[in-house]
């Protein structure tokens, strides 16, 4: 609260500064704006932000790091009476200070004797801290913004290149803010490693990379090793690359046959509706596509094998067919292909538009049609770039988790019957860590051992993909 | 009417392409139906164009041309850009039904038959009228594939070995076999320009076309390269009819026979070559040809 209003004087204080850089900009010029070498709003420019970006980003770090500074200072004297707890407890103790000392409800032990003195004076303290460091933040922006602005604000002459120092600042924000996406990326990839290696350290990779049986259930018994639990990833990779297969196997031939229509032989005017109909598709949330999945295409399809499993003769064919649920890797891979059209149109819509007209022009000229052009130019040129974004597809199928969550089953199957139940390596890492879960079991663990296998596989398809489109791009300069 | 010159209209072909003409059109075609017997000219011309006119949507870009070009010999299309002379080339071909606003008028006979007709399929016509580009565009496919692509398309060799005769003969008469034998197999794309170019001429050749349009032929390229298909170009003229538009009137000093003037969208003057050069008969050509604008 007190951050937000100190942030908003300090705004404030910026604007003032602005205002201040831009009237001695102008008074300088004295009515001649052409001696001035920037435009008077760099002037005003470059002291408000000297007056305010360096305030700021203090205050930004006190309000994320502020906190622990406080612990730091109240837990570096410790009473007798909770050194005496045990390591669980004081934590407990501390975050009831906390708690306390910010007026919200503490947990629900009773402390008694020396133990509620040590509380009192630790909450005592705590405020007094939480004071001191609200107050040294505060005087510490203030005293910046005003360096800042008593730096700045001398230096303001017509000669002064206001607007090139303005540049710069421009140009530090943009690289912070790349900066930031790298290192938000990097701290993920760290975490999902780190996370993984804990996991790693109670099952062997070797048996979780090559085994075949998935049940993590049983580690969560609290009787059993937790080792015991079965942690083989092979049926969850298999059920994710057979519902991937099957997405494929829709989505390849509809997507490029229709990127084909739309860039080769739709008119314009059919061009202009029909895709961005097709981009709508795109636009649709998967959970949407999910409970299409499970409400609509599941109960068809179980239906229709049902009655064809009737009309066969009795056998085991029949009673198979028969017995078929609503939840098989078939639904889950048609509606993912589905989902996955118009991301494979889209995309080799651009690579088939990409390839040179004179290609086709020249085609035609040697009395091709326009279905032999295509066949024998258009494809073939496009063809690197149309593989790519095959990969690229396949690399969003393999990580679709909501489709797949929805319709396709939770049971760790090693089956290549698309008519199984089979679940996906996402599926499980949903089922894995949601509700309560303690991270410290290989159960809730293996979900980040799967998850970095998933991105490993992934960011190879990402990675293999981008090198075949930047090849093609190199061939038509 | 135009119809009736061409041999291989079927009776229900012809009659649909009757009831589409207008008045004007037949009129026009019954006059030149008659000329092949009356006309005093000794060379019947290859191709006949009369009252041409092409619209590029609302746009007019060719008023009503009239020219003869004669066969095995070369045809040069002068004048400033934008003055009509590709669009034309583009009727012979029929290359600007690719494009959707186009729409052509008039009528241009090969060998006296009308390309336009409806009983005209304009894919067997692009394989007796070769094309080539401004830019070379060979597809990216070997050398070998891109001169042997029309002869798979259109069923002309029965073997591997009639195919390799075709594609070796072709890239002979385009002059490029002595610098290719060896590398057939190697991408097109990774010749230099003027070979590219040699390429997609032996390409267009390996069809045996009737006439070949060449668009612009040399613009891409250096001088040498321009005096080795300018060479060919001299060469390939006893067996093809050719037709070239260029820029450059020395070229078309150079290498043609006849000369045909564009202006505006408008045929200024045509004629043999070292006639309009010497003694051009329209001050717009005059004009042109010393250099005073364009």
């Amino acid at each position: 609260m007190l951050t937000w209003l100190s942030l908003l004087v300090l705004a404030l204080f910026s604007g003032a500064a602005f205002v201040a850089g831009r009237r001695r900009a102008t008074t300088a010029a004295a009515g001649r704006p052409r001696v001035l070498h920037s435009l008077p709003d760099y002037y005003g420019t470059y002291v408000a932000l000297w007056a305010g970006v360096p305030a700021a980003l203090l205050l930004l770090l006190g309000v994320m790091a502020g906190g622990r500074v406080e612990d730091a200072i109240l837990q570096s004297a410790r009473p007798a009476a909770v050194q005496a707890l045990g390591p669980d407890r004081q934590a407990v103790f501390y975050s009831d200070v906390r708690a306390i000392a910010a007026a919200q409800s503490p947990s629900e032990v009773t402390y008694e004797g020396e133990l509620k003195v040590a509380l009192d004076a630790k909450v005592a303290e705590a405020k007094r801290i939480e004071t001191v460091v609200n107050t040294a933040m505060l005087a510490g922006a203030g005293v910046l913004a005003l360096a800042g602005f008593l730096l700045a604000f001398p230096r303001i002459n017509p000669d002064f290149r206001a607007r090139n120092r303005v540049e710069g600042w421009t140009s530090s924000l943009l690289i912070a803010c790349s900066v930031a996406a790298v290192l938000t990326t990097l701290g993920i990839v760290l975490s999902l490693v780190w996370e993984s290696w804990r996991f790693f350290q109670s099952v062997s990779p070797l048996s979780f990379l090559f085994g075949t049986e998935w049940s993590p259930q049983i580690a969560m018994r609290a009787d059993q090793v937790a080792s015991s639990g079965a942690f083989g990833a092979v049926p969850l990779f298999a059920g994710t690359f057979l519902i991937m297969l099957i997405a494929m196997l829709v989505a390849a031939p509809v997507g490029l046959y229709s990127a084909i229509y739309l860039s080769e032989y739709a008119s314009r005017p059919v061009r202009g509706v029909v895709k961005p109909l097709l981009e709508v598709l795109a636009g649709v949330p998967t959970v949407v596509y999910g409970f299409f999945a499970a409400l609509t295409v599941g109960p068809l399809f179980r239906a229709g094998f049902n009655a064809i499993g009737a009309a066969l003769p009795p056998g085991p064919m029949a009673t198979y067919l028969m017995e078929v649920q609503n939840q098989m890797a078939l639904v889950a891979g048609v509606v993912m292909g589905i989902m996955l059209i118009p991301f494979v149109s889209s995309l080799s819509d651009d690579i088939i538009n990409a390839v040179p007209q004179s290609l086709r022009d020249g085609s035609y000229a040697m009395g091709a049609t326009k279905s032999e052009t295509v066949k024998k130019v258009v494809l073939p040129a496009a063809l690197p770039g149309i593989m790519a974004a095959m990969l690229l597809a396949i690399s969003r199928a393999v990580g679709e988790t909501m489709i797949v969550t929805m319709a396709a089953g939770l049971q760790a199957k090693l089956t290549a019957n698309p008519l199984d139940t089979v679940t996906t390596v996402t599926v499980q890492i949903v089922t894995l860590l949601t509700g309560d879960q303690e991270f410290d079991s290989p159960k809730t663990l293996s979900a980040f051992g799967l998850g970095l296998t998933l991105f490993v596989v992934t960011l190879c398809l990402n990675i293999i993909a981008l090198r075949i489109v930047q090849k093609y791009r190199e061939q038509y300069d | 009417m135009t119809s009736i010159l061409n041999p291989l209209a079927s009776p229900l072909l012809q009659g649909h392409a009757m009831t589409v003409q207008s008045p004007d059109d037949s009129s026009r075609a019954s006059v030149i139906s008659t000329a092949p017997t009356s006309a005093p000219s000794p060379a019947e011309p290859k191709i006949k164009a009369r009252g041409v006119k092409v619209f590029y949507g609302e746009k007019q870009a060719l008023f009503d041309v009239d020219l003869d070009v004669p066969g095995k010999s070369v045809t040069a299309f002068i004048g400033p850009s934008g003055c009509g002379k590709s669009t034309f080339l583009r009727c012979i071909n029929r290359m600007n039904d690719t494009i959707p606003s186009a729409r052509v008028e008039g009528s241009i006979q090969i060998d006296g038959a009308d390309v336009n007709a409806k009983s005209v399929d304009p894919v067997v016509l692009r394989s007796r009228v070769g094309m080539v580009f401004q830019k070379p565009n060979p597809f990216p496919k070997t050398i070998f594939e891109n001169v042997a692509y029309g002869p798979r398309i259109h069923g002309l060799a029965t073997g591997k070995a009639e195919l390799e005769a075709i594609v070796e003969s072709s890239l002979k008469k385009a002059g490029l076999w002595n610098e290719v034998a060896d590398r057939l197999h190697q991408p097109g794309t990774g010749l230099s320009g003027g070979q590219q170019q040699r390429l997609v001429i032996a390409r267009a050749i390996a069809v045996s076309p009737e006439v070949i349009l060449m668009d612009e032929p040399c613009s891409a390229l250096d001088p040498i390269a321009t005096a080795k298909i300018e060479e060919l170009i001299d060469e390939l003229r006893s067996q093809f009819c050719i037709v070239i538009v260029t820029h450059s009137m020395a070229q078309a000093a150079r290498v043609s026979q006849r000369t045909a003037f564009f202006h505006l969208g408008k045929l200024v003057e045509s004629g043999p070559t070292e006639e309009m050069f010497t003694n051009p008969r329209d001050s717009r050509t005059q004009d042109y040809i010393t250099g005073r604008f364009g």
